[in-house]
C-alpha cells in the first residue's frame, strides 16, 4: 500500500500559517489580551519576513512565539472554530476530490503541515486523511510558552518525518506520491516516487517542468490558481 | 491503368519532399518507385448552411429533428473535440455552421434547456479559445462556460452506468447526456474511423467503458482502423456494440459532416501537389520553404504551420439514426480518399508531419511519432495492408526527445520510465496501466488542467500494436539521437540512401518500393 502526503498551505488551502494565528489572537478571553498579542505580533513582522527569507522552519519559530501565554484549552477549543471560519472557507473547490480519489486507490492520506495540530486533526477529518503530521505547541503549566515541540515541521525536516512516517507505516516510497506548492517543500517531494506540484509557485513550477513532475491546480476548471503577493510570500 | 493518383518514378523525376515533423526533406527515390499522392479535393457544398437545413429535415431512418422537439425537454449537443479536423480549420468551423442551425431549431420549437458537452472522452479538455475557434464567438458567448462544458469522465458525480452488453462491455457515460430526452451528436468526420457509433459511445465515455476495446489484444485483432467494420475490425465491432446499447437507452439524434482534403491554403497549397507537376516559381516556393524551414528555430516551424487554419471544404451532411447516417458518410470519406493501389510492397516510404489528432496547438512527442507511423500510417488501407507481412516501413522524422509538459505530462513518465522496462503491449497493459491510470496527480491534470488522461499513453501505444506485429522493421531517417528511436523499437539511417540499403539487405536487390506522399490523407485500396 502507498501513502500520499500532502502539503496544506497554498496546496489544499488558499490561505497560510499567519491567517489562523490571527485568528487566535483575534479571540483571546479579553479584547485587551488580544489587542496586546496583535501589537506584539505586528512588531514581529519584519523579524518574520527575515527568518521567512532565511528558513521555513524559522519564521515558524517566530509566527508561534506569539501564542505565548495562551492557555491550551484556548487552543483546543478554538481550533475548531478556526477551522470552521478561517481553513474549511479557503479549501481549493477540488481538494477533497483528490483526496478521495487517493483513499480510492487505497492510500493513506497524510497531512504534513506547519500548522497547529489541533487545527490540522479537524482539516484531516473534513477530508478524509487517515493521519496528521504537523506542529505542537510547548505547553508548561497548561500555558503555552511560545515554543514548538521538536521536530519543527517544516522545510527538510517534513522529509525526514515522511520518511520515518513511510518506514513506520510499510509503505514504500517509490510507490509514495507527495503533493505542495512550494518551493520549500522541494526535499519532501523528491523523496517519493510520484511527486506533484500543486498550484505551484514559479520557481517550483520551473523545477517541476525541468523533472516532467504533473503540475495540478486544484482551483476550479476553468479558472487559473491566483496567489496574491502575501500568499505567495508566506504559501 | 493506374490511378491518376498513382505515380511512378522514373530517372527524371524530382526528388520527393516529405515531412519529417515541421520541417520538409527532399528524397531521391529510385526508379520503379510507385508514389501514392491524395487525391484533388472534392468540390464543397455551395450552399452548406442549406444542406445542414435539408439534412435535419430529410434525416436518414428516423424522423425529422423538429418532430423529435417539445417545449420544456432537455436537450444535450454533444460535439467533436479539436483533434478533427487537422489541422484546425478556417472558420466557420463545420460545428458552427451545424449549431448555428441546430440552436435556432430548438429555439423555434420552445427548447430553452439545452447544454453543449465538448466530447472528448479521455483527451485533453480544449481551452477557452478552442472551444470558440470551433463553435463561433456567437454560441461561445451565449453558452460557455455554464452550458458549454468540456465532458469530464473522472467527475465522480457527471458519469452513470447505462448498461452492459452481451460481450461484458461496460458502457457508463456522461450524465448530463443520459439523462437528457435527446441528445444531438455534431460530427466532424475526419476519417473513416471517425463518428457512427464512436461519437457518443466513446465521445461521452470514460476509463471503464474505453478498457473493453482499447487493449492490445482488441487492437491485434484488427485489420485497418480505417475499414472500420465489425468483420475487419475488432474495435469497431466493440464499439458498435456499446453503441447499440447505448441508442437503446438513449434518444439520439446523427449529425454528421465530411470535408475534403484541402488542407494547405495559399502560399502552401503546392504541398498538395506532385513534386514533377510544380510549376517554375511553385518549385523556387517549395525550394525556399525547405530552405527556411532548415534555418528557423522549432517555435517558428510550428508556427508558419500552425497560423494558417486549413481552407477544408464541407463534402456533405449527413442526419438521423447512427448507423445510417453513418453509412452515407463513410461513402463520402472514401470517395475522397479512398485511392486504388495494385499489390502491396516490401518498403513503404513516407513522412511523419507535425500533427497528430494528438498534438493540436501542441509538439509531436516521440509516443506520437509511434502513433503516425505504426498506427495511422500502416492503417491507410482498406482491403490488405499497403505494406507485405514482415516489410519495411521507412519514415522520416527528428524523433526529437521532447513534450508539451502540460498536455503530455503523462505520457513523459511512459516514455521515459515504461518503455525502457518493456515494449511489450501485453505486459505494459497487465502490469502498468490500471496503476498508471488511476494515478490521483494525472487524473486531476486531465480534470483541471489540460493533460490527456493517463490512460492516453497506453492507447497511443496499443494504437501501433496492429503494425507493429505485421512490419518486419521500421527505420527513422533524420533522427536527432540514437535514445529515442531505440527506444521505441526503431532502426536508424542517416540518409534515405542508407535506409533503403538496409531495406535491401532484408528484402532482396530489387523490393517493390511505394512512397504515400501525405498528408492530406489518402488511404490505400489495395487488391
Amino acid at each position: 500500500m502507498a501513502a500520499s502526503y500532502f502539503d496544506v498551505d497554498g496546496t489544499l488551502i488558499r490561505t497560510n500559517l499567519v491567517h489562523p494565528t490571527l485568528f487566535y489572537l483575534k479571540n483571546l478571553r479579553t479584547p485587551l489580551e488580544s489587542l496586546g498579542k496583535l501589537g506584539r505580533a505586528a512588531l514581529k513582522t519584519p523579524e518574520m519576513i527575515l527568518a521567512e527569507l532565511r528558513d521555513r522552519r524559522l519564521f515558524n519559530e517566530v509566527l508561534f512565539s506569539a501564542y505565548e501565554g495562551v492557555s491550551r484549552d484556548r487552543v483546543k477549543v478554538l481550533s475548531e472554530e478556526v477551522y470552521d471560519k478561517v481553513i474549511r472557507p479557503a479549501m481549493f473547490p477540488f481538494a477533497k476530490e483528490l483526496v478521495a480519489r487517493c483513499r480510492a486507490e487505497g492510500q493513506d492520506v497524510v497531512i504534513v503541515s506547519g500548522a497547529l495540530v489541533e487545527v490540522m486533526e479537524h482539516l484531516a477529518r473534513a477530508l478524509g486523511a487517515t493521519h496528521v503530521i504537523a506542529n505542537n505547541l510547548e505547553f508548561k503549566d497548561g500555558f503555552a510558552t511560545g515554543r514548538l515541540l521538536r521536530p519543527v515541521v517544516a522545510g527538510p525536516e517534513k522529509a525526514r518525518l515522511v520518511r520515518e512516517h513511510a518506514r513506520t507505516h510499510g509503505h514504500q516510497l517509490d510507490d509514495c506520491f507527495a503533493y505542495s506548492d512550494s518551493y520549500s517543500d522541494v526535499p519532501m517531494l523528491s523523496i517519493v516516487g510520484h511527486p506533484a506540484a500543486v498550484n505551484p509557485e514559479p520557481k517550483l513550477a520551473d523545477l517541476a517542468r525541468t523533472y516532467g513532475w504533473p503540475v495540478l491546480q486544484l482551483e476550479s476548471q476553468d479558472k487559473m490558481p491566483r496567489k496574491g503577493a502575501l500568499g505567495a510570500f508566506f504559501g | 491503368m493506374s490511378h491518376p493518383s498513382v505515380v511512378t518514378l522514373d530517372k527524371k523525376s524530382a526528388p520527393r519532399t516529405l515531412f519529417a515533423g515541421d520541417m520538409l526533406v527532399e528524397v531521391d527515390l529510385p526508379p520503379g518507385t510507385r508514389c501514392i499522392y491524395p487525391k484533388p479535393p472534392l468540390a464543397s457544398l455551395k450552399d452548406p448552411d442549406a444542406a445542414i437545413r435539408y439534412a435535419l429535415n430529410h434525416p436518414l431512418n428516423s424522423e425529422p429533428l423538429h418532430a423529435k422537439l417539445r417545449p420544456g425537454m432537455k436537450v444535450v449537443i454533444a460535439i467533436d473535440d479539436i483533434s478533427l479536423p487537422l489541422p484546425p480549420m478556417r472558420r466557420p468551423d463545420v460545428r458552427e455552421r451545424v449549431l448555428t442551425i441546430v440552436l435556432e431549431m430548438l429555439s423555434d420549437h420552445g427548447v430553452e434547456d439545452v447544454e453543449m458537452i465538448i466530447a472528448t472522452a479521455v483527451h485533453r479538455r480544449m481551452t477557452a479559445a478552442e472551444i470558440k475557434h470551433a463553435v463561433g464567438d456567437k454560441i461561445f458567448n451565449a453558452y460557455y462556460p455554464d452550458r458549454l462544458k468540456n465532458h469530464d469522465a473522472e467527475d465522480p458525480h457527471g458519469m452513470k452506468y447505462v448498461g452492459t452488453t452481451e460481450e461484458g462491455e461496460i458502457v457508463e457515460l456522461n450524465k448530463t447526456a443520459v439523462e437528457s430526452d435527446l441528445l444531438i451528436y455534431v460530427n466532424l468526420n475526419l476519417v473513416p474511423m471517425d463518428g457512427g457509433h464512436k461519437s457518443v459511445a466513446v465521445g461521452l465515455c470514460g476509463y471503464k467503458s474505453l478498457r473493453a476495446h482499447h487493449n492490445p489484444r482488441v487492437m491485434r485483432a484488427c485489420h485497418s482502423y480505417m475499414d472500420p467494420t465489425p468483420k475487419t475490425s475488432a474495435l469497431a465491432a466493440s464499439v458498435e456494440r456499446q453503441g447499440r446499447l447505448t441508442n437503446k437507452a438513449l434518444n439520439v439524434f446523427t449529425i454528421e459532416t465530411t470535408i475534403n482534403n484541402r488542407m494547405f491554403d495559399r502560399p502552401l497549397e503546392f504541398l498538395h501537389k506532385n513534386e514533377d507537376d510544380l510549376t517554375g516559381f511553385e518549385r523556387t516556393a517549395m525550394k525556399a520553404l525547405v530552405r527556411t524551414l532548415e534555418r528557423v528555430p522549432q517555435a517558428a516551424r510550428q508556427a508558419i504551420f500552425e497560423r494558417v487554419p486549413a481552407p477544408y471544404g464541407m463534402t456533405g451532411v449527413f442526419a438521423g439514426e447512427t448507423e445510417a447516417v453513418h453509412k452515407a458518410t463513410l461513402e463520402k470519406c472514401f470517395e475522397q480518399y479512398a485511392v486504388p493501389v495494385k499489390g502491396q510492397a516490401d518498403v513503404v516510404v513516407s513522412g511523419i508531419p507535425y500533427i497528430s489528432p494528438y498534438n493540436v496547438n501542441s509538439f509531436l512527442n516521440p509516443l506520437l511519432v509511434q502513433v503516425m507511423a505504426e498506427g495511422y500510417l500502416f492503417n491507410m488501407y482498406r482491403g490488405q495492408p499497403l505494406i507485405k507481412k514482415g516489410g519495411t516501413l521507412i519514415i522520416t522524422h527528428p524523433c526529437t526527445d521532447k513534450f508539451d509538459k502540460e498536455h503530455h505530462a503523462p505520457y513523459i513518465e511512459f516514455v521515459h520510465n515504461l518503455l525502457p522496462e518493456t515494449r511489450d503491449a501485453l505486459e505494459l497493459h497487465k502490469r502498468y496501466e490500471e496503476k498508471f491510470a488511476t494515478n490521483p496527480a494525472y487524473i486531476q491534470m486531465y480534470r483541471t488542467g489540460h493533460a490527456y488522461h493517463p490512460a492516453h499513453p497506453f492507447y497511443m501505444w496499443y494504437w501501433g500494436e496492429a503494425g507493429r506485429q505485421w512490419l518486419g522493421q521500421v527505420i527513422v531517417v533524420g533522427a536527432d539521437n540514437e535514445y529515442i528511436p531505440k527506444i521505441l523499437g526503431y532502426k536508424t539511417a542517416r540518409t534515405m540512401a542508407e535506409a533503403l540499403s538496409m531495406a535491401r539487405e532484408k528484402h532482396g536487390p530489387s523490393p517493390e518500393i511505394t512512397c504515400l506522399r501525405i498528408p492530406p490523407i489518402v488511404i490505400a485500396d489495395v487488391s
